[in-house]
């Protein structure tokens, strides 16, 4: 884990906590370059993290969807028109055509880092 | 080549037959040009007397009726035709207009018999039988002076007699209803049937006189009098003859067609006349030696001439001359050999004077078959009797209609030609086909593939019982996580006392959740009033709407609806909202609710808006919930010149009654202060219209994809049983509704409809009021807005954050551009993608 951090510091943005993170609930986070990153706490202690825009709509609000799971994939549906996306690879179960990035994601010192897709 | 049908009479059966030649005609062989007298198109008249609820001729409207879609069909109305000229193939009309045809069908109806009474044209005396003679009786109750409460006579105590004395009363006239026969409908009901339809509707302040008739009609000032032939004299303000009907046939007579001894059109069982170029159907036909006043076998008549136009051999099946209806709340059904005229037949009564019901049977000499039946004050085995006529009875002839004797005749017991649905001749072998062979999988593919249960309706609970004895399971899994419906989870959680929805999935369902199951667990949490809608795992829960209590637009900005009660607003409060917008650039629209949507916030913005507008005496709105939204009113009786009751005053009352409560979807209310009905609530769930004595609650009405009429619940209520009335029936609603399910859904999907409804909240059938009653008393009770529980809250505060890393930052994909004055979002990129 250490010599991660040392090979790509500079890749690894900040969010928050990970005790601040709410278990089901998504928050936003703002990469330097200006990306968008939906990021996720699921039940199971798991954290994902997904580019925010919804491909469907333009709009960036992922992070506020609905997280649960389909068939027993972990999943965020878009609050704009609905279609689920797998947390894990970004892919959208509506329509396999269609995905999201998938940013790396790690905890450090209890706090929670995302990274560019 | 197109040939050209001239249709003569735009009624209910006349409609049927454009309806069904032009469904029929797909290659479009015959070009459709109906003729009609009255100035509006074909109308419901079997409801005539649901006109006098609200007025409005738009309710009493058939589907489809103007043809506005078909360039094929041409509906010409006020100018009746007046001649035939049958040599040359051209009817002639009022206006002197020359229709050339190559078919022609009379479709011209009847009239009312007046019976040459004295003084029967006098000023105040009406017939029953259009919407205009309806405008008419009502124009009469208004012009009259005199104290007290106003009085009619209506003569004839058959069906329409009845129908009318029902159309008095919705005015608040008090009716006398004189009868010459023994007793009121004496042709569908025999003497004990009809004592006790005398019994039940006198207690609906009808007064009955039978086996007398009115003597003569005068007029003194004022006031008429009637005298009847038993030498009693009664004043009165208006006087209705329903003494029958009489077939239009005066146009076939002139023409030289053939026409019966007792009037009507002669036709073979083709519907065709004595000129195959004619045909004549429904009320104006002769088929058989016989007319039938009935809309059923007029509309079988239409469908057999529609078939023989395209070249069919369909032949007129025989009229089923089964009456079942409501007369004044009133059950009263008749089918069969009623008067048990059949050689050796025998009858099985059961006559409760008690209960208020009476039902007989009539069978065969040998006590095996059915023959025929009468049913009054319950007819709710009506639809499994009716086709068990002319077969077989399953049993013992009594176990039929005795409530606690042996089974209940099932559908089992009917044989497979026998019909289910009457209005549309449907069989069930019929229906069976289309759900093991057809596919038809609910009530709704049902009616689309067979037409059965669009007609009347009673024959749905059988449509329900053949897809479930046909082994269609209708599933009631809310999705994946739950294998119960939502009324089955509300039932959970208020009985288990479970608030979360971990330990509901946990205990009663499978997996993590899903946007159906969660937003669907957080508004039954909500309805139960279990805490703030974003505390603790509940903010999980909730739809992006409900989580950040505003409404998400297309490029992820909000809109914020502040509550504005009934549409009343002082200007003090309208300069806030003004400032509001002005000071955060939002784009400002009028709603339909009559309240003001500010759109273009971002999620950051929002507690400082609900700040501003909740330190100015606003509360949220709940357009983001499925939940009460508006209660839209009129300006009403406070400056309006002829509103009758305070509309305003009573929608503020409702709005904030039963603001916040979250429900299986949105709720929209109305009140109107007169019946002029400005506030459009029947296109509500729970709209109110005001009357001279009250208040007429009408619901299940909705606007949207499919709109939805509301239908009258109860009439002329004071404000205190209208509150309580309105309390129970949300309150049902919301526990037993499904998801995303409108109250016309719901309504509709109800096992006995609106009667069942009504008998669940008025007449407390389940003995569950008290509890509803409690339910809604806490709701109102532990109201809180959701907005000002944000705004004392740090840790619900700290949520509405644009980044979690950079809570300031505005989302930089949000821009905007500025249209007519206002700003507006630029769209974003991104391939066209059609809604869900």
């Amino acid at each position: 884990m250490t010599s991660l951090v040392e090979r790509d510091t500079a890749t690894w943005t900040s969010a928050c906590e990970r005790g601040a993170l709410q278990p089901e609930r998504g928050v936003a986070v703002l990469l330097p370059d200006g990306t968008q990153v939906a990021l996720f706490l699921c039940a199971d202690g798991s954290l994902h993290a997904l580019g925010n825009v919804d491909p469907f709509s333009g709009a960036a609000v992922l992070s506020r969807g609905i997280v649960g799971d389909r068939d027993g994939v972990p999943v965020v549906a878009s609050p704009v028109y609905k279609q689920s996306f797998d947390l894990r690879s970004g892919v959208c179960l509506d329509d396999q055509e269609t995905s999201v990035p998938v940013h790396p994601v790690r905890v450090l010192d209890g706090v929670v880092q995302v990274g560019a897709a | 080549m197109t040939r050209t049908l001239v249709v003569v009479g735009h009624g209910m059966v006349g409609h049927r037959l454009v309806e069904a030649l032009r469904d029929r005609d797909s290659a479009g062989t015959w070009r459709v040009v109906v003729l009609g007298e009255e100035s509006r198109p074909a109308y419901d008249r079997v409801a005539l007397s649901s006109y006098v609820e609200d007025w409005d001729a738009a309710s009493l409207a058939l589907p489809g009726s103007e043809y506005d879609d078909d360039d094929l069909v041409e509906l010409r109305l006020g100018d009746p035709v007046v001649g035939v000229d049958r040599e040359h193939r051209v009817v002639t009309t009022a206006s002197g207009a020359r229709q050339p045809y190559d078919a022609l069908v009379l479709a011209t109806g009847s009239y009312p018999f007046v019976p040459p009474v004295p003084g029967h044209d006098l000023p105040g005396c009406h017939v029953y039988r259009t919407i205009d003679d309806l405008d008419a009786i009502r124009a009469t109750v208004r012009a009259a002076h005199g104290p007290g409460r106003r009085a009619g006579l209506v003569l004839g105590g058959g069906l329409l007699g009845l129908e009318a004395a029902n159309a008095l009363r919705g005015m608040g006239v008090s009716p006398h209803v004189v009868e010459l026969g023994p007793r009121l409908m004496p042709i569908q009901v025999d003497e004990g049937g009809g004592a006790l339809l005398k019994r039940l509707v006198e207690d609906l302040d009808l007064t009955v006189h039978t086996g007398t008739s009115a003597a003569a009609v005068k007029r003194d000032g004022d006031r008429l009098f009637a005298v009847l032939s038993s030498g009693l004299e009664l004043d009165l303000d208006v006087v209705v003859f329903s003494a029958g009907i009489r077939p239009r046939d005066q146009l076939a007579r002139e023409s030289g067609l053939e026409v019966g001894q007792r009037g009507g059109i002669v036709v073979d069982a083709s519907c065709r006349t004595s000129d195959e170029h004619v045909w004549a159907i429904g009320e104006c036909a002769c088929l058989g030696g016989s007319v039938y006043g009935l809309v059923a076998p007029g509309y079988s008549m239409a469908e057999v001439v529609a078939d023989r136009l395209l070249g069919g051999r369909a032949e007129f099946p025989g009229a089923d001359t089964s009456t079942k209806l409501k007369l004044l709340g009133v059950d009263v059904a008749s089918f069969g050999d009623a008067h048990a005229t059949a050689e050796g037949s025998l009858e099985v009564v059961l006559n409760n004077a008690v209960a208020g019901t009476y039902a007989k049977l009539v069978v065969s000499d040998d006590a095996k078959t059915l023959l025929g039946g009468v049913l009054v004050g319950d007819a709710s085995s009506y639809p499994l009797l009716r086709p068990l006529v002319g077969r077989e009875v399953p049993g013992d002839p009594a176990a039929l209609i005795s409530p606690a004797g042996g089974e209940p005749v099932g559908l089992d017991a009917l044989p497979a030609d026998a019909q289910v649905c009457s209005c549309h001749a449907v069989t069930k072998v019929a229906i069976t086909d289309a759900i093991t062979s057809g596919g038809c999988s609910d009530v709704a593919g049902l009616k689309s593939c067979t037409r059965a249960g669009t007609g009347c309706g009673s024959c749905v609970p059988m449509l329900k019982q053949l897809l479930a004895s046909c082994g269609v399971e209708q599933s009631r899994a809310l999705c994946e996580h739950f294998d119960h419906s939502r009324a089955d989870l509300f039932e959970i959680v208020r009985s288990t006392g479970i608030d979360t929805f971990s330990a509901l999935v946990a205990k009663h369902g499978r997996g993590r959740g899903c946007d159906v199951c969660k937003p669907v667990v957080a508004s039954i949490l909500a309805s139960l009033d279990r805490g703030h809608v974003l505390e603790g795992e509940q903010v999980t829960l909730q739809d992006t709407n409900d989580r950040f209590l505003a409404n998400l637009q297309r490029n992820g900005t909000y809109s914020v609806v502040p509550r504005i009660p009934g549409g009343e607003i002082t200007p003090e409060k309208l300069i806030v909202i003004g400032e509001v917008a002005r000071d955060y650039g939002l784009y400002t629209k009028i709603t339909g609710g009559q309240r003001i949507d500010l759109f273009g916030a971002t999620v950051d913005q929002l507690p400082d808006i609900w700040r501003r507008l909740v330190d100015a005496g606003f509360e949220s709105g709940h357009a983001y919930g499925k939940a009460l939204r508006t209660v839209k009113s009129c300006v009403g009786s406070t400056w309006c010149r002829y509103g009758v009751q305070d509309s305003v005053g009573l929608a503020i009352e409702l709005e904030l009654r039963y603001r916040g409560l979250r429900s299986p979807h949105k709720l929209k209310s109305g009140v109107s202060g007169c019946a002029r009905e400005c506030a459009e609530a029947r296109s509500k769930d729970f709209g109110i219209i005001a009357t001279e004595n009250g208040w007429n609650l009408h619901v299940g009405g909705n606007g949207g994809f499919t709109p939805r009429h509301a239908e009258l619940l109860v009439s002329d209520v004071d404000t205190e049983t209208l509150i309580r009335t309105i309390d129970r029936f949300l309150m049902f609603y919301v526990r037993t509704a499904d998801r995303l399910q409108r109250t016309a859904a719901w309504i509709e999907a109800m096992e006995g409809g609106l009667d069942h409804l009504r008998a669940v909240i008025v007449d407390d059938s389940l003995g569950i009021c008290a509890d509803l009653d409690a339910a809604m008393g806490v709701h109102v009770r532990d109201y809180a807005d959701e907005w000002r529980g944000v705004l004392q809250d740090p840790e619900k505060l700290a949520r509405f954050s644009s980044f979690v890393n950079a809570p300031g930052t505005p989302d930089p994909a949000i821009s905007f551009r500025e249209e007519r004055g206002q700003r507006v979002p630029v769209l974003l990129g991104t391939p066209e993608v059609a809604a869900r």
